[in-house]
């Protein structure tokens, strides 16, 4: 971020709400302009990447609305729907995944307390962790392909793998946030770049988490509501 | 400037308004029972639209020439709007268009939300691409069974006519729809392959058929005649082509034809064909 | 905030080599500039396909020798082909509006100016920027290499018109020429597309959240900034849905599932299930494809709409010298368009076998949608009321999107309810009401765009009088080829015809057709004057200076065309509104959001935020 250098030192103090003397813009004398309390953080790259990433998970959740209510409306519109066996490999899988959120908030806690080599640790575990529950995901589909189970046998059966996988996908993304971290740690440190990690870190964690909550309501659509 | 752009905005204005007002190329004559309310409810809204178009280009017009700037240093008025202007035309805009609104559900309801009513000419309609087939109950009024599995187009078999089922006997298969005047239609609507959309302009009446779906509408002619039948919802290649003719029989002639046998029926509908003449456009 | 200046200046290096300035480039001026030429190399496409298209409605039969040599395939004897047609639909109608009316005003205009005018150096995620752009180029040359690779059907791309209606859609090549290969890809490039405007949409929202200058409080922003955010929130919440039912018609062409693909169907003499050309299908809805689509579907239409809105009234502003009527019931009225857009989707499904009780409710939201537009509208004549309006070209354009906009938008309120819809839909009248509203004033929102921020975009003025010879040409053009669709449409002329001769009702329109027809090539060859002046004023046109239309906001803070950093190191203070002109007792006609409080001017002011043309 370049600083800001701006011609305010010649300028008066502001008056509070900001507004100008002149009748001020939007029908309104001098009030109700600026009354935005303090100036946005500008500088501040963890509000960023924050505000950026609840934004993009809002997208997601919009991605994910829609094929819930795809599944919804097909399951109610026809009786060729045949409920799937729940392949019980999806329950080490959700394990995995609450454990590997659990190890990612033991990271954060680990690079705020500034201990380089457990934060790149429980980096690694998470990862692996993210790592097993693709895999695990895996071994669920090659248990239903092993049962004559595929994508188009029936519209549980397409939901399941489609949701699984566009998870997965989601889920992939994440890891290779993780792996952006990992790489970062063996960068030499400074205040602002430990700053901008934390806030990288803080906005990975974010993702991370909602990928574990997409997964647990997935499953619960999938096998409690059929 | 200022002042052509005002005279193009306002002769563009009278253009597009007396296109609709000589009503050269317009709906052609209605021979359906809802269709006079339903063009009054068109009228009322073609008004009020054509009232605030013009109004909003005369008033944009007026604005570009009164406010061109001019050889004066006057600077131009200084105010950043009116609480009460706005608070003003919401409210106002907001009664007609939600009105409007309101009144155009009256022709609506009175075709969709309730089903049709007892003594109706029941026909099943199995469209696929570029044909329609139209499937009469016969005599008896009771329609054959039909099956997706005996569907074969190869030996004329359209819609999937059971054989075996003895109400079919007396059933005929079209492709023009026959419908008797002054009494309700019930068209129960289905595709074979793709959406079609059953489109008759004279009957102010659209209804999209969906595979898949049994879509059951109703609607009453009132005026002895043949019509065009179109496809108007996009279906493939031959879309355009996928036409046919609505025939709108005085009554004991309709209960003539629908009484003949399978292949008289086929006969003498292409005479009826030849005998009623499409309206003079 | 006084105490806290920083003292130093690093300001960002402009890359040097040509790789990272100009193609990989993540600068968003770069970037919008990218957006823009992709947009115009598209709509030429789009409108040679729409040339094509009225040739083939208002000469059918005709022989046309060329288009034998280009397409003997499509058009054997040089006379088209129904399927060639019908693809020709297909294809405009998508490259038009994704690759047009999305990238232009948002990934185009936004991009270059929501960060200057909001006083931010860049984008908030420039990296995520550029892969908007290149994501976004690789759905449009997907979507062009359908042309090409449709040839063994001898169309130009997939048929099934923009909304690509299953189970016509999902069945595959059985059900057609124009259902191969030329779907998937068609498929395909949506689906990039909408990654590519997802990402530019979360870059939007986040920019503007966060990077806004010192004093920009939110209702302190252009009109543009707000119609630029307000878009990228629709686009935000509406593209992943369309992605979703991509994802599902995808997968029921090539994996065989049935989520659109309803059982029992026969199509071209093959039962579903009994042949290995036609997969056995059961129990899919063809309307939930409908209710996906329509869920992205409507919202777009603002997205295409919305930033020529904020142009419009930025531009109406600055050159009426007058604010903007009605800030605030502005900034409601976008919010209320784009609030009200997600709960209309329903219109486009009257007649589709929806429950009729719903299209009751969808009619009425739909009608209220207009209320907001009809306050919009007020607002732009108030804004003119009273002023000193200057007829640049851009104002002329402004001025047309604002009659355009009321001649295409107002005709939803026969189109918005049930009973009419009967006669109305899927006919001209349809076609009509969403090329004035969505198409054409949406392109005069972006022309009027151009021409206001070419002089800052490059540094040179564009042609005023050959703009205006466009402007007059084009406006008239696009009335006399719209209006009278609206009078086919109640004759009862279906859409989607590739041909009118079957029909003895449509006959005596005839005259109409050719004389749209005749509209629409001299509408499209005049654009080749726009395109002459664009070019050649980007490197002949007048120097700019930094603030040639003696306008108010940040934009016109920095030189023409913005350093690399936008502000030079020294990002601007915003004192005021953005559309402070006519201010009584200041000293010039307008006062720039910048500008201190008058009578407070310390000396030596002017040196961190000098611009010229502005006197004290």
């Amino acid at each position: 971020m370049a600083t800001m250098v701006t011609s305010t030192k010649q300028l008066p103090q502001r008056k509070s709400g900001g507004g100008s003397k002149l009748p001020g813009s939007n029908g309104r004398s001098g009030k109700g302009n600026g009354h935005e309390g303090p100036f946005p953080e500008y500088d501040s790259t963890a509000n960023r990447y924050r505000i950026g990433m609840w934004v993009g998970l809002a997208s997601i959740l919009m991605l994910f609305t829609a094929l819930t209510s795809a599944y919804i409306v097909r399951a109610a519109s026809s009786n060729d729907w045949k409920a799937l066996p729940m392949p019980r490999i999806l329950l080490l899988s959700t394990a995995v995944i609450l454990l590997s959120s659990a190890t990612l908030e033991y990271a954060k806690r680990k690079l705020k307390a500034s201990q380089e080599s457990g934060y790149k640790t429980w980096l690694l575990i998470t990862t692996a962790l993210g790592l097993g529950f693709l895999a695990s995901q895996l071994l669920a589909w090659r248990q239903l392909v092993g049962q004559g189970v595929y994508v188009a046998t029936h519209p549980h059966s397409s939901f399941f793998y489609l949701l699984t996988a566009t998870h997965g996908v989601h889920l992939l993304g994440g890891l290779l946030a993780l792996v952006y971290l990992i790489v970062r740690t063996s960068k030499p440190l400074d205040e602002s770049f430990q700053a901008k990690r934390l806030a990288a870190a803080g906005a990975v964690g974010i993702y991370w988490h909602f990928m574990d909550i997409l997964w647990i309501y997935l499953f619960l659509l999938l096998f409690l509501w059929r | 400037m200022g002042r052509v752009l005002a005279v193009i905005i306002w002769l563009l204005t009278l253009g597009s308004v007396s296109l609709f007002f000589v009503k050269k190329w317009w709906f052609p004559t209605a021979i359906s029972e809802h269709a006079p309310a339903l063009d009054r409810q068109f009228m009322l809204t073609i008004i009020v639209v054509g009232l605030a178009f013009t109004a909003a280009q005369i008033g944009l017009g007026y604005m570009v020439w009164k406010y061109r700037e001019t050889g004066n240093r006057q600077r131009a008025l200084y105010t950043h709007g009116s609480s009460k202007l706005e608070v003003i035309w919401t409210t106002v805009t907001a009664v007609i268009f939600i009105g409007l609104a309101v009144m155009g559900q009256s022709v609506w309801a009175s075709l969709r939300f309730n089903e049709a009513p007892a003594g109706s000419f029941p026909v099943e309609v199995v469209a696929q691409q570029f044909q329609w087939n139209f499937h009469y109950a016969g005599k008896d009024g009771v329609f054959g069974r039909t099956d997706p599995q005996l569907i074969d187009d190869s030996s004329l078999n359209f819609i999937g006519l059971d054989d075996a089922d003895p109400n079919m006997k007396d059933d005929a298969v079209h492709s023009v729809l026959v419908v008797p005047v002054n009494r309700p239609v019930e068209l129960s609507l289905r595709s074979k392959d793709v959406i079609h959309n059953f489109w008759v302009p004279q009957l102010r009446f659209k209804q999209d058929l969906v595979p898949g779906m049994v879509i059951k509408v109703h609607f009453t002619a009132n005026t002895v005649g043949k019509y065009e039948l179109a496809c108007a919802e996009l279906c493939g290649q031959l879309h355009f082509k996928m036409k046919s003719y609505l025939l709108v029989l005085p009554a004991e002639e309709h209960q003539a034809l629908m009484a003949l046998p399978q292949e008289d029926f086929q006969t003498k509908v292409t005479e009826l064909l030849t005998k009623y003449q499409l309206p003079a456009y | 905030m006084s105490g806290e200046t920083h003292a130093e200046v690093h300001r960002h290096p402009a890359p040097t080599s040509f790789i990272r300035k100009y193609i990989f480039s993540v600068d968003h001026k770069v970037i919008g500039i990218q957006y823009i030429l992709l947009a115009l190399v598209a709509v030429l496409v789009g409108m040679t396909m729409s040339v094509l298209m009225r040739m083939n409605l208002s000469w059918p039969g005709t022989n046309w020798p060329i288009l034998g040599t280009l397409f003997p395939g499509g058009a054997p004897d040089g006379m088209m082909t129904p399927e060639f047609y019908l693809s020709l639909v297909t294809m405009h109608g998508t490259i038009m509006v994704f690759f047009v009316l999305t990238t232009a005003p948002q990934g185009g205009f936004g991009n270059y100016f929501l960060p200057i005018q909001i006083g931010a150096e860049d984008m908030a995620f420039p990296v995520l920027n550029m892969l908007s752009f290149w994501v976004t180029f690789v759905g449009f040359i997907v979507i062009l290499s359908a042309i090409f690779f449709s040839g063994a059907e001898s169309t130009v791309g997939p048929i099934g018109g923009w909304t690509g209606y299953a189970p016509l859609s999902a069945v595959g090549q059985i059900a057609g020429p124009g259902q191969g290969l030329g779907m998937n890809l068609w498929i395909i490039s949506i689906a990039i597309f909408c990654v590519g405007s997802l990402l530019g949409a979360l870059n939007f929202i986040t920019t503007l959240l966060n990077m806004r200058t010192r004093g920009m409080s939110l209702m302190r922003m252009p009109l543009t900034c707000w119609a630029w955010f307000t878009t990228a929130v629709l686009a935000l919440l509406s593209f992943p849905v369309l992605l979703g039912g991509g994802i599902l018609l995808l997968l029921d062409r090539v994996a065989g599932t049935s989520f659109f693909i309803p059982g029992g169907l026969y199509i071209s003499g093959l039962l579903s299930g009994t042949d290995a050309r036609f997969p056995i299908h059961t129990g899919g809805s063809p309307i939930l494809w409908q209710h996906l689509f329509w869920f992205f579907g409507h919202p777009e239409v603002y997205i295409a709409i919305l930033p020529g809105m904020g142009a419009t009234s930025h531009i109406l502003s600055t050159f009426a010298r007058k604010p903007v009527f009605g800030y605030r019931a502005m900034v409601f009225a976008i919010f209320a368009i784009g609030l009200l857009g997600f709960f209309v989707w329903g219109h486009h499904m009257f007649i589709s076998g929806m429950s009729p009780y719903s299209a009751m409710t969808f009619s009425i939201l739909t009608l209220s949608i207009g209320v907001p537009s009809a306050v919009k509208t007020f607002n732009w004549l108030g804004t003119l009321w009273g002023g000193r309006i200057r007829f640049t070209t851009a104002m002329l354009f402004a001025i047309g999107f604002v009659s355009l906009f009321v001649a295409g938008g107002i005709t939803g309120l026969v189109l918005g309810q049930t009973s009419l819809d009967l006669p109305m839909h899927d006919t001209y009248f349809v076609t009509a009401h969403f090329h004035l509203v969505m198409g054409v004033a949406s392109i005069f929102g972006m022309f009027a765009a151009t021409y206001f921020w070419f002089p800052k975009m490059f540094g040179r003025m564009m042609n005023e009088k050959l703009g205006k010879i466009h402007f007059w040409i084009t406006f008239v053009g696009v009335y006399c080829i719209f209006v009278p669709m609206h009078t086919m449409g109640i004759s009862g002329m279906p859409r989607r015809f590739a041909q009118f001769t079957e029909y003895e009702y449509l006959k005596s329109l005839h005259p109409l057709v050719v004389f749209v027809s005749i509209a629409a090539i001299a509408t499209v060859l005049i654009q080749i004057l726009f395109y002459l002046n664009l070019f050649w004023s980007m490197f002949k046109g007048e120097k700019a200076s930094q603030n040639p239309w003696d306008a108010t906001t940040l934009e016109w803070n920095t030189t023409s065309p913005p350093p690399h950093d936008n502000f030079a190191g020294v990002l601007p203070v915003v004192h005021r509104g953005p559309y402070e002109f006519a201010v009584p007792g200041a000293p010039n006609d307008f006062l720039m959001q910048t500008d201190p409080e008058p009578g407070e001017v310390p000396a030596g002011e002017g040196s961190g935020n000098g611009h010229d043309g502005h006197k004290h």
